[in-house]
């Protein structure tokens, strides 16, 4: 247990498989966890386990492997209320992404509750996909969706949200953290004044669950929403937690089987809580998998993760900062640990190919966040996302290969 | 180290992508048409005019891009001026080819040499389109369509 109370970078990696590989014969350096997070091996046993042992439908049979499968994926749901300290198992809905989770409210509550006029407000820091659900929604109810813009560090501009807010206001969807530059919002000060102007909030913490703890009793967020790959689970599984008066009075999503009460030709009944929301075979042992992974995580401990990623930001911070012609695109105050920029007169296409010859991964383009890249003015960047395993070489080895893209291009 | 990068980033590439020839809108352009590269964001717009003979008179272009597709667009300006459309649609086509690393019997006279370039390409898979947008762009111009995305 020794190893719990100090943060042990290296011996995190080794909990990591892809670690032991190369890429193009040199150490990888992986720093793109913020598109999607590498697996730790009892991730990986886990669900080996699940398919290899214990595999069967969940909810159908009264045979033993049902009953065990039941037991696994419903420990799942246990373990994710336990983790985002939601008030009842029943609050917790699992979907395939994150995406899905953000559809399905606007899907549900958005097309039982918006009427024209009314209005969305989401901010210009938001992913595609905390946009687009919301434009579709407002396209068939006559809502209208606005946006918080932010100042030039990237961050979320309060005073105007404060404006913004309106008896008109009826749904505010706002990232945790920007997956593109990294700012962390004032989400409790977002989720208050939401309140008290009437609205319901959607905060979407794909960028968050990976980085902090997230505890939605002390937030009182009505409806939020991660994905089980970005938090070192599989893919094929999302979160979306929702507060339990909501969720009774939304109408259901996808219809099908385990969604329902009593099926007649003349009148279907519902099933309630989360049962309502997760029609057909769910992705059982992806739950599972993301059960292990929170468990991985939280025996690690958020407060250890944070202080090391903070470390790993600054270091980066100020080693890609010696860069000539480097620009840094994001400089809120409180960032996570993700570090978007651009060289002058290099496209950020060039710079990914010829760091990813020097085992680097970094994501290049505009980030799925368009109306972020117009802000900021530019068409794409380069972006450096870390995780809890990331290490200073990590760092230099980024540092060193953008220098050979400056070589390179002379 | 990096052999393949400096095949991939030639001189010759970092020279017409830094300084892109016939990057302008010509008035008297008669076709055009606009290449999206919807992952990356990459746009091209490429403008044509096609003369009563059958040649392209003017070719040019303007955009937002990385190294590749600038020097791609840059050298297919040059190269397809004074070409017919078909000659200049064969030569899309082997040249495609060329940069997906297919078999080819590619051949574009006596360009072949100056296209060669681009071959680093093919190393690159993810890089293809890059190479290819304005190649695109141009045969819808020629086709009188107006738009073409990559994916």
């Amino acid at each position: 247990m020794n190893d719990m109370t100090t943060f042990d970078v290296e011996k995190i990696r080794r909990d990591f498989p892809i670690f032991t590989r190369e890429v193009h014969g040199k150490p990888l350096a992986f720093l793109d966890s913020g598109a999607s997070a590498q697996k730790p091996q009892v991730v990986i046993d886990t669900m080996e386990k699940a398919y290899a042992e214990t595999y069967a439908n969940v909810h159908r049979g009264v045979h033993y492997l049902s009953q065990v499968s039941t037991e696994l994926y419903e420990g799942a749901r246990e373990i994710v209320c336990a983790h985002m300290n939601a008030a009842n198992v029943e609050e917790i809905i699992f979907t395939k992404n994150a995406t899905e989770s953000i559809n399905l409210v606007a899907q549900t509550y958005g097309a039982a509750n918006l009427k024209p006029g009314d209005e969305i407000i989401l901010s210009t820091l938001e992913h595609h996909s905390n946009i687009v659900p919301w434009q579709l929604i407002a396209e068939r109810t006559g809502a209208v969706v606005k946006a918080v813009p932010i100042d030039e560090h990237g961050e979320f501009m309060l005073d105007t949200y404060l404006e913004m807010l309106g008896p008109k206001t009826k749904i505010v969807a706002i990232t945790h953290i920007s997956n593109a530059i990294g700012t962390i919002t004032p989400v409790r000060q977002i989720i208050d004044a939401a309140h008290d102007a009437g609205a319901v909030v959607l905060i979407d913490g794909s960028q968050a669950a990976p980085h902090m703890k997230i505890d939605m009793q002390a937030l009182d967020a009505d409806f939020y929403v991660f994905t089980g790959h970005k938090v070192f689970g599989p893919t094929g599984i999302g979160v979306l937690y929702g507060k339990a008066e909501l969720l009774d009075a939304m109408p259901p999503f996808l219809g099908g089987g385990d969604m329902i009460e009593r099926v007649t030709f003349a009148k279907t009944t519902y099933a309630k809580g989360h049962a309502k929301f997760e029609a057909g075979t769910p992705p059982i042992v992806q739950a599972i998998g993301l059960g292990a992974a929170i468990n991985y995580v939280n025996e690690i401990g958020f407060e250890k993760i944070s202080a090391h990623e903070q470390t790993l930001l600054a270091y980066a911070t100020e080693q890609l900062g010696q860069i000539n012609s480097l620009r840094i695109i994001g400089q809120a105050k409180h960032k996570a640990a993700i570090i978007s920029f651009t060289l002058d007169g290099i496209h950020p296409h060039d710079i990914g190919t010829i760091v990813d010859r020097g085992g680097v991964a970094i994501r290049v383009g505009h980030h799925c966040a368009q109306p972020l890249m117009d802000h900021f003015d530019v068409a794409a960047t380069a972006r450096a996302s870390f995780a809890l395993y990331n290490n200073r070489a990590d760092v230099d080895a980024l540092v060193s290969a953008v220098k050979s893209v400056q070589e390179i291009f002379g | 180290m990096f052999d393949d990068l400096r095949e991939l980033y030639q001189e010759v590439i970092l020279d017409h992508s830094k300084n892109p020839r016939n990057f302008r809108h010509p008035e008297d352009a008669n076709h055009e048409a606009h290449g999206y590269n919807p992952l990356c964001g990459d746009t091209v717009n490429v403008y044509l005019k096609m003369g009563h003979n059958g040649l392209i008179e003017d070719a040019a272009f303007e955009g937002k891009g990385c190294a590749i597709s600038l020097a791609s667009a840059s050298m297919m300006t040059e190269i397809i001026k004074g070409k017919t459309e078909a000659e200049a649609k064969k030569i899309f086509e082997g040249f495609q080819q060329l940069v997906k690393g297919e078999e080819n019997d590619f051949d574009a006279g006596e360009d072949t040499e100056r296209l060669m370039v681009l071959a680093g390409v093919k190393e690159f898979p993810m890089r293809v389109k890059c190479a290819t947008l304005a190649w695109h762009a141009m045969t819808s111009a020629m086709d009188d369509k107006p738009d073409v995305s990559t994916e």
